[in-house]
């Protein structure tokens, strides 16, 4: 167990990759699913075709893509900037089909009722809908994270140490990969967990803070 | 950039090999999983808690494990078993018991969700066991849960391109294979892309005929 350390510093990288992602991708996939949502011409079916192949697109091979393939049409990426950029992409696409789902749900009396209050595009999104919509998706929205974690340790084959890279740095060592890797699945069970609870909780928090007019 | 995808269509034989592999390997854990998973959802709905507690823990493990270290933990788990299995049946064998657990839930979750009149209405109309079973209610289960089997083939499909990592030839060796002997990274990855999603746009076409076929038989 004089790994351990190891393993935790792996486990801070894959949380704070992941983090990062989750953090922006969040907003992104927002931003796409306005542009479907208002039907934006060009814009709209350009966003349609990203999702839809990155929907299709496994993990391991958008991280080979961008970490190899990103000098050939010059730029240069960091394996650890490659590996954020990769999990973004990957979990922009699915939060886009989340809140376009809300969006498109959304009643359409509330937007007249809005407009006919004289209500600006902008605060009609940012009193009306945005208010309701993030509560309809966060449910999906940390499942799309949980999923993210799950996908993270396809990172490891562009070279950063996350928790899985260094599971098997450690089983390399000792001849023995079961116990680490056994460890490291653990952990990234308690991330995963983790993320579930804290989702009840915030579930909760919203129930009792605006459902109880 | 022109000349890179040149490389990558001349070695179109070991993309095409690579894609059938991702293809059996998937549709293999996709009809094995099913099966598995309707045992294992008949457990999870089981009256006995000894029976039910350990099947319900099963598949909620599984659904927090990501599918890599499940795959690690089968390739070097089993040797210390005494179990020598190749890196096929390796990861065959991971992604089938993966996938039972999220199948197992999706066929508890429209069982759940199934109307009890149906099954009454059938058994009224003299309908018992088998035949209850494959002309009521097993139909009512398959069209409900074809979106949802559909888009977990999807995650089928995303999940052989681990298997990578522990040396099955499927689509994404193949390609980083090409990447790495003639350096055409870009070409090599994107050509996989496109690949997956015409195999992803394979699956979703046919969701949607059999969805059209079940409006059919309702009428």
């Amino acid at each position: 167990m004089a790994d351990l350390p190891l393993l935790l510093q792996g486990a801070l990288v894959t949380a704070s990759v992941s983090l990062a992602a989750i953090v922006l991708g969040i907003p992104m996939g927002l931003a796409l699913a306005i542009v479907r949502w208002q039907r934006i011409p060009v814009l709209s079916q350009v966003v349609a075709a990203y999702v839809s192949v990155i929907r299709a697109t496994p993990a391991i091979t958008l991280a080979l893509l961008i970490f190899f393939g990103s000098p050939s049409i010059g730029i240069v990426l960091g394996a650890t900037a490659a590996a954020a950029l990769t999990l973004l992409i990957n979990t922009s696409a699915f939060n886009c089909e989340i809140w376009r789902s809300a969006l498109i749900d959304f009643p359409r009396d509330q937007l007249e009722a809005a407009r006919a209050y004289g209500m600006s595009p902008l605060l009609r999104f940012r009193r009306i809908v945005f208010p309701q919509v993030w509560r309809t998706s966060l449910p999906a929205l940390v499942n799309e994270m949980t999923l993210l974690i799950k996908a993270s340790p396809a990172l490891a084959v562009i070279g950063i140490v996350d928790l899985t890279r260094a599971a098997s740095r450690i089983g390399a060592a000792t001849y023995q990969p079961l116990p680490p890797f056994l460890a490291a699945t653990v952990i990234y069970m308690l991330m995963v967990m983790l993320l579930v609870g804290a989702q009840r909780f915030v579930e909760r928090l919203v129930r009792e803070r605006f459902d109880l007019a | 950039m022109n000349r890179d995808f040149l490389v990558v269509f001349a070695h179109y034989d070991q993309y095409l090999n690579g894609l059938w592999n991702t293809l059996w390997l998937s549709a293999a854990t996709l009809v094995l999983a099913s099966i598995t998973g309707c045992i294992l959802a008949a457990l999870m709905l089981a009256r006995p808690r000894a029976v039910r507690l350990p099947a319900r823990w099963f598949v909620d493990a599984m659904r927090c494990v990501p599918f890599l270290l499940f795959a690690y933990l089968v390739y070097y788990g089993l040797p210390e078993l005494s179990l020598q299995l190749d890196s096929w049946a390796c990861g065959l064998l991971a992604l089938v018991v993966y996938h039972t657990a999220y199948m197992a839930e999706i066929v508890r979750g429209a069982w759940t969700n199934l109307s009890r009149e149906q099954i009454e209405a059938g058994r009224a109309f003299g309908f018992a066991g088998f035949p209850l079973f494959g002309r009521i209610i097993l139909p009512q289960l398959f069209f409900a849960s074809v979106p949802v089997i559909g888009n977990q083939s999807i995650y089928i499909l995303k999940d052989t391109a681990f298997l990578m990592i522990i040396t099955v030839p499927e689509l994404t060796f193949a390609a980083s294979a090409v990447q790495s002997t003639y350096f055409v990274p870009f070409a090599s990855f994107v050509v996989a892309m496109l690949l997956y999603w015409l195999v992803t746009l394979g699956v979703e076409a046919s969701v949607k005929r059999v969805e059209a076929a079940a409006e059919m038989r309702r009428g």
